[in-house]
């Protein structure tokens, strides 16, 4: 039983969810967007500032949750600092793949920013849990989108 | 085949009518609980999202699919007589199980859901308009909270919450002074189903009655474990759902005074609840059909009759000892793992024990103890209200049922342990 679960819960995923980075609410932010999984009740806002340029020039989150979304949130913001929107789109994709299919291992070493993310594959053994991984990205690109709300439904 | 058969099945008490409880005997009785989840056995804490099934249940069912079965109410034929007589005998069973004065007082829905909707529709429609109030509390399930947000939305009427304290305790003062003279309907749950208090019910409607308010009961967490008295209480409505007390999804059970059923309009309109049908003009059967439109649940009242049956020949009293003693031991047993918060130590409860952890989210401890063949039910329970007023955004919680043991208390608090582990 041991041995999935600490492939679940990594120091690195343990030590995020204790301790988010970019735990706070920008004032420059020109996107925001909520998140809530109506399964658990948990909910959080993550804001982006986006330059002229369409690159992501900070991201930001707030709000409370399990281990597994609050470092997956808190590792999605430090991954995508410095990324075109549509890179940041991409990122999604392939992370949404390596957390559900089996096989996408990601683990593509020039790949730094999946490479970074690789932590949270383990949820693909428990799928009542994706939706926790993925709250945070869901509401990014809802964010993105312009649309102020996101489910995992 | 004859009715005879059909209903020795469906009333096959599992050998169980013996004066002590035997949870060895309950459990061979349910044949899910062999099942190993993650190569441990079933320890299935669940029971008040959803009870498992005894095979008496689920034999009676297959049962009649396999020689007695055929549509309701209708035709002239021997199968649709026998099917009708065992659908009726149901009723009558479930009757017997509330103590209710007839059998025309029991309507069959979809699911408890389903009869909170079609009360809030049926009772607003000649009863509730703008400024009117209904009661509620914080400890409602969602399923008795948002019919009534929805009669608002549409009417504009009040709806009035009664507090409670911080161990989850119904504030019956409090209560009292929110009944007044535009006060139509309390509608209060009995057991809650986050945090198993027990609501002193007697009192709340003695209360309500001496100012001519109706009562509704949420009753879906309080039969399982509790003898029922809808007479003694004086309920004016009681509902409660099937799968919760060991019958089948898919059946709800509405009760209601005759003289306060004869008076609300139809639910939906539809077979089966008319009397007869022209163009210009319809009328409808009296209650129950009233409420019934279309094809009933037919095997999921056979079903709950044979539910009802099993769990009376085990004795009411005798379960509420055993779970009463199971959730004493539990809340004794978990209070001494590192770092865990009981969340609701209400004077009286039920069968229902919730915590957090300070280490360890509600989804994580659920995840964890999983892999150790645990099933607690994690999160808000369809109680966001009552959690937002506890403070927390989910619980984790353990529910106790017939077949649950001592023993099974034991994997679950180690199991909790191996959480502080993880997380500590």
């Amino acid at each position: 039983m041991l041995d999935d679960l600490r492939e679940l819960y990594q120091e690195v995923i343990l030590d995020h969810g204790r301790n988010p980075r970019n735990h706070r609410n920008p004032p420059e932010a020109n996107r925001h967007a909520h998140g809530h999984n109506p399964m658990c009740g948990d909910s959080v806002v993550v804001y982006a500032t986006v330059d002229d340029a369409g690159v992501i020039r900070d991201v930001a989150f707030e709000g409370k949750g399990c281990a597994i979304s609050v470092a997956s949130a808190s590792l999605m913001t430090e991954v995508l600092k410095g990324k075109t929107e549509a890179e940041a789109k991409v990122l999604f994709g392939q992370f949404h793949d390596m957390c559900t299919k089996e096989g996408a291992q990601g683990g593509d070493p020039d790949n730094e920013e999946l490479e970074r993310l690789q932590v949270l594959a383990g949820v693909r053994e428990f799928p009542m849990r994706v939706k926790c991984a993925t709250l945070a990205w869901h509401t990014l690109s809802a964010a993105m989108a312009g649309t102020d709300d996101a489910t995992t439904e | 085949m004859s009715k005879a058969t059909a209903k020795r099945v469906a009333a096959a008490p599992g050998d169980n009518s013996a004066a002590a409880f035997d949870v060895a005997r309950v459990r061979a009785d349910f044949p899910i609980l062999t099942q190993e989840v993650f190569g441990h056995p079933l320890v299935y804490l669940d029971t008040a999202a959803s009870a498992q099934k005894p095979r008496q249940v689920i034999e009676a069912m297959s049962h009649a699919y396999e020689t007695c079965y055929a549509n309701v109410h209708r035709g002239v034929h021997r199968m649709s007589q026998l099917t009708t007589d065992a659908f009726e005998s149901g009723r009558e069973t479930v009757a017997r199980f509330l103590n209710a004065g007839s059998a025309d007082e029991i309507v069959f829905t979809r699911n408890a859901t389903e009869a909170f909707n079609l009360l809030a529709t049926c009772f607003a429609s000649v009863n509730l308009g703008h400024g009117d109030e209904v009661v509620i509390s914080t400890m409602e399930h969602h399923a008795n909270i948002v019919p009534w947000q929805l009669v608002r939305d549409r009417l504009g009427i009040v709806l009035r919450i009664v507090p409670i304290d911080d161990d989850g305790n119904f504030l019956l003062d409090e209560y009292e002074a929110l009944l007044g003279p535009r006060t139509k309907l309390v509608a209060v749950t009995h057991v809650s189903n986050a945090l198993g208090t027990v609501v002193p019910l007697k009192q709340v409607i003695e209360r309500a009655h001496a100012r001519n308010i109706p009562v509704l009961v949420d009753g879906c967490q309080a039969v399982p474990h509790i003898k029922v008295d809808v007479q003694a209480l004086d309920a004016d409505f009681y509902v409660f759902t099937g799968h919760k007390l060991y019958g089948p999804t898919g059946i709800g059970v509405f009760y209601g005074k005759s003289e306060l059923l004869k008076d609300l309009p139809p639910y939906q309109g539809g077979g089966e609840m008319i009397a007869s049908v022209t163009f210009e003009k319809t009328t409808f059967k009296d209650p129950p059909h009233r409420f019934e439109a279309g094809t009933p649940p037919i095997v999921e009242v056979i079903g709950l009759s044979a539910a009802i049956d099993y769990v009376q020949a085990l004795g009411q009293d005798a379960i509420a000892a055993h779970e009463n003693g199971l959730r004493t031991y539990a809340e004794t047993r978990l209070a001494q793992v590192p770092g865990l918060n009981l969340i609701g130590t209400a004077r009286e409860k039920a069968s229902i024990v919730s915590f957090t952890m300070d280490s360890a989210h509600p989804h994580d401890i659920g995840t964890i103890v999983d892999r150790s063949g645990v099933a607690l039910r994690t999160g808000h329970h369809c109680a966001q209200p009552l959690m937002q007023r506890l403070g927390v955004a989910a619980t984790a919680r353990a529910s106790f049922g017939i077949y649950n043991t001592r023993d099974e208390v034991d994997v679950l608090a180690r199991a909790l342990e191996s959480v502080h582990e993880i997380f500590g």
